[in-house]
């Protein structure tokens, strides 16, 4: 925890600028200019989604556009059934959208055969969920080492593994758990919990980080622990978030704050 | 490198799993103990039939025989060529055997074969089979001056020493007709003094005069012995038993002996005659009408094969004598006619061409001979322990079969227990090929865990299986494997690698196919659902 602490209290003071001025804007508009779009790391357009109930059809997203800046830190909110995290699993390639196109770096990636959507997902993304989603029969090591493993066959690892390994244990330090690395998901805390997730979407070095409400499970202290760590990760080495978040405070933090309505993106 | 890790985290945290493949264990170890013993039985079997059988046997269907065996051994030389090891000509008939016992007549059902003691042995291993060790170099219708071996070799020691044969062959029937003629004796001088007195009606003596070390009792010559008259004006043209023996005779072991179980569980066989005694054999004659021919033989050795079948049904005699009494042979020419000529082949020829070359020679519309190989005339028993091989194979791959529904069903449990797991490790860009394989390894697993501990028990059974059956019969009190049954003292085992290979793969087999539905089902998983499952 002591080093959880140092992280934490690192980057409050210089990210107190950053945070002082939220670049919220409404981002229900389409990109229009080439130029404009070629600064995005990852956009999405028109995206509709709906999901089946019987005969029934519920509809999740009605057309929605998002731009997401390179280096910055984007929080969607929105009330529980708004939406955000079917946006957010559509971004992430989980899901595929009835309508619209997603693209990632000006490439479009929701029409990708799920062999190259994995890949994305392996080396591009990286996922933090409110549930933490840690597999339990692997130990924090492990389990933050899981995204190499996935993406390295048993010859390319076993050649490879002392840097990742090396790596995995500088991710566990900086968010603070290198004590707990040999630890079972069930002997951690919430707050570990989602700090392990944290330094397991980090492994593979990814482009943008998507967190769907990486607090939601914890409590005030702890989420802001968590926060400021995600702060420090998008301060020190540029990393792209989008986050997920029904807590306004919480949003207020980001650079670009969107808010998700009935399945649309409305300005805030 | 994830599909190994998390299929070795399942193995060693899913008990449930493993429980499943017990089934499989006791299979795959239940069918290497069953084929071991089958092939164990099934290779005694052989050897045995193929020892005491020749490659091939070329029988007149006629009980009269071939009337020119040295033409047609001469047109088999021709045909089989370098192929052929040995031949030899035999005369076999259908035969009553009868002999004494404490005073009764005992009479037996035999196939009588004649066979000519110089080259008999080349076409089997009938000398293994026969008890005295200078026949079993050299087969000889003489009757030994004892030697007889005393101990069974062929079952081991659980079967007591046979004391009886000790000193079988002319010890024993100088004892025997000296002990008769010293009764008989003894009877008439009784008589006469009894006679003498005018006082007729004393009781005989039951008891015999001397000590019978050969449990041979009272009474064990014929009441109308012709020779029991020694000494007299005639002796020199009559047929003395102390220093003659008829015409030798070689008695399967079951046909003269009785074998049971001891008190205390050891085997012991109570031989009913011995080397020694006089049979008589009542056969037909050659010829039509036939006619009973009834001649006196003595018993030199007794043959063990260990196949009940045989021993208890087999006697052999010089062929010369049984073509002389049967009157085979012609008295213009002199040539004498036998019922089948035996072939022994080299070693690795083929049976089945040599016996086609044969019946393509003598054709059964124009020759009336029947031509068969060992495994043609032992077909239906040899087919039976094939069948019994195979459907007990069948079966216990059933059971086999059983455990995977078993795995089936508990692989769908562990996919449902892990749907939110599947769901992770998509959304951290596992393929479904990968999710999939991480199950089909967990199958491959167990399936090898499973058969392995299988094939070590097995295994294990199989080595120790002889002091299992004996633990089995403490403990219950009935008795697992009868030796006076089977003949063998042990049960046979044969650890076949092929069979056992073919087993462990089989099972393994049906482990990973029992875990394709359910890797199926992982793989197909929608990540977002898998994430959302609770």
């Amino acid at each position: 925890m002591s080093n959880s602490t140092q992280v934490a209290a690192r980057p409050s003071a210089s990210s107190g600028a950053v945070r002082s001025r939220p670049r919220v804007e409404s981002v229900a508009r389409p990109a229009d200019a080439q130029g404009q779009d070629q600064e995005l790391i990852l956009s999405a357009r028109g995206l509709t989604k709906s999901y089946r109930k019987g005969n029934v059809e519920l509809p999740v997203l009605r057309g929605v556009d998002l731009d997401v800046h390179p280096s910055a830190v984007t929080s969607i909110i929105g009330q529980s059934g708004s939406g955000k995290s079917t946006l957010l699993h559509l971004l992430g390639t989980l899901d595929a959208p009835d309508e619209g196109e997603i693209y990632f770096e000006q490439n479009r990636i929701d029409d990708l055969p799920n062999r190259s959507q994995d890949i994305l997902r392996n080396r591009y993304f990286g996922m933090v969920f409110q549930f933490y989603h840690l597999l339990p029969e692997l130990s924090m090591l492990e389990n933050v080492l899981s995204p190499v493993m996935i993406s390295h066959g048993v010859w390319g690892y076993w050649r490879r593994r002392k840097g990742f390994v090396e790596r995995a244990r500088h991710l566990l330090n900086l968010v603070g758990l290198s004590h707990r690395e040999r630890h079972k998901p069930r002997e951690l805390s919430g707050g570990e919990l989602q700090r392990t997730a944290i330094a397991r979407a980090l492994i593979s070095r990814p482009q943008i980080l998507l967190a769907d409400e990486p607090t939601g499970n914890l409590d005030r202290q702890t989420g802001l622990e968590v926060l400021e760590i995600l702060r420090t990760l998008n301060e020190q080495e540029n990393l792209t978030i989008v986050m997920v978040t029904h807590d306004q405070s919480i949003a207020r933090e980001a650079d670009r704050m969107v808010q998700l309505v009935e399945g649309r993106m409305e300005d805030i | 490198m994830y599909k190994l890790l998390l299929c070795w985290r399942y193995l060693r945290t899913r008990y449930i799993a493993l429980a499943s493949i017990v089934s499989v264990t006791l299979g795959v170890a239940t069918m290497i103990v069953v084929n071991s013993v089958m092939a164990g039985f099934s290779y005694e079997m052989h050897q045995r039939l193929h020892g005491i059988l020749s490659d091939i046997v070329l029988e007149a269907i006629s009980m009269d025989g071939v009337n020119n065996p040295q033409e047609l051994e001469a047109e088999i030389h021709r045909i089989v060529g370098p192929d052929l090891a040995g031949l030899t000509h035999v005369v076999h008939v259908p035969a009553m055997l009868n002999f004494q016992v404490r005073g009764e007549w005992i009479t037996r059902q035999v196939n009588l074969i004649g066979i000519d003691a110089q080259t008999y042995a080349s076409v089997s291993d009938y000398g293994r089979y026969l008890l005295h060790p200078r026949n079993q170099e050299q087969l000889s219708f003489r009757l030994p001056d004892g030697g007889f071996k005393t101990h069974d070799v062929q079952s081991g020691a659980k079967v007591r020493e046979r004391s009886q044969l000790s000193n079988a062959g002319w010890p024993y029937r100088r004892f025997r007709v000296q002990t008769q003629r010293e009764r008989e004796r003894f009877m008439q001088h009784f008589q006469d003094e009894s006679t003498d007195a005018d006082n007729p009606g004393l009781p005989v003596p039951q008891e015999p005069i001397a000590q019978d070390p050969f449990g041979i009792g009272p009474g064990s010559s014929p009441p109308s012995d012709p020779y029991a008259v020694a000494g007299g004006e005639e002796a020199e043209n009559v047929f003395d038993p102390l220093q003659e023996q008829h015409t030798g005779l070689i008695l399967g072991i079951a046909l003269g002996s009785v074998r049971h179980k001891t008190e205390k569980g050891n085997v012991e066989d109570f031989f009913l005659c011995l080397p020694g005694d006089d049979v008589q054999v009542t056969f037909p004659s050659a010829g039509t009408p036939p006619r009973a021919v009834t001649d006196s033989f003595t018993i030199v050795d007794f043959y063990e094969s260990k196949m009940s079948e045989y021993d208890s049904s087999f006697a052999f005699v010089p062929i010369e004598k049984l073509q002389a009494l049967r009157g085979m042979i012609d008295p213009l020419t002199g040539q004498a006619a036998v019922t089948s000529i035996q072939l022994k082949l080299i070693e690795g020829a083929d049976l089945n061409a040599v016996r086609d070359k044969l019946r393509a020679r003598f054709p059964p519309q124009q020759y009336p001979y029947r031509i068969q190989t060992w495994r043609d005339m032992q077909g239906p028993l040899l087919a039976a322990v094939q069948m019994e091989t195979t459907i007990l194979n069948i079966l216990l791959f059933l059971i086999i079969a059983v455990a995977g529904f078993g795995i089936l069903a508990t692989f769908f449990m562990i996919v449902v227990e892990k749907t939110r797991d599947i769901g992770i490790l998509k959304s951290l860009g596992a393929p479904s090929v990968g999710v999939m394989s991480i199950f089909l390894s967990y199958g491959l697993s167990l399936g090898v865990v499973g058969s392995g501990v299988g094939l070590v028990l097995g295994l294990l059974f199989v080595v120790k299986i002889n002091e299992i059956a004996g633990a089995l019969e403490y403990f219950t009190g009935r008795e697992v494997f009868d030796p006076t049954v089977y003949y063998f003292q042990q049960i046979p085992t044969i650890i076949q690698p092929l069979t056992i290979s073919w087993i462990v793969a089989g099972a393994v087999f049906i482990a990973v196919m029992a875990s394709v539905l359910p890797a199926l089902r992982a793989a197909r998983l929608h990540p977002v659902e898998a994430l959302r499952y609770e």
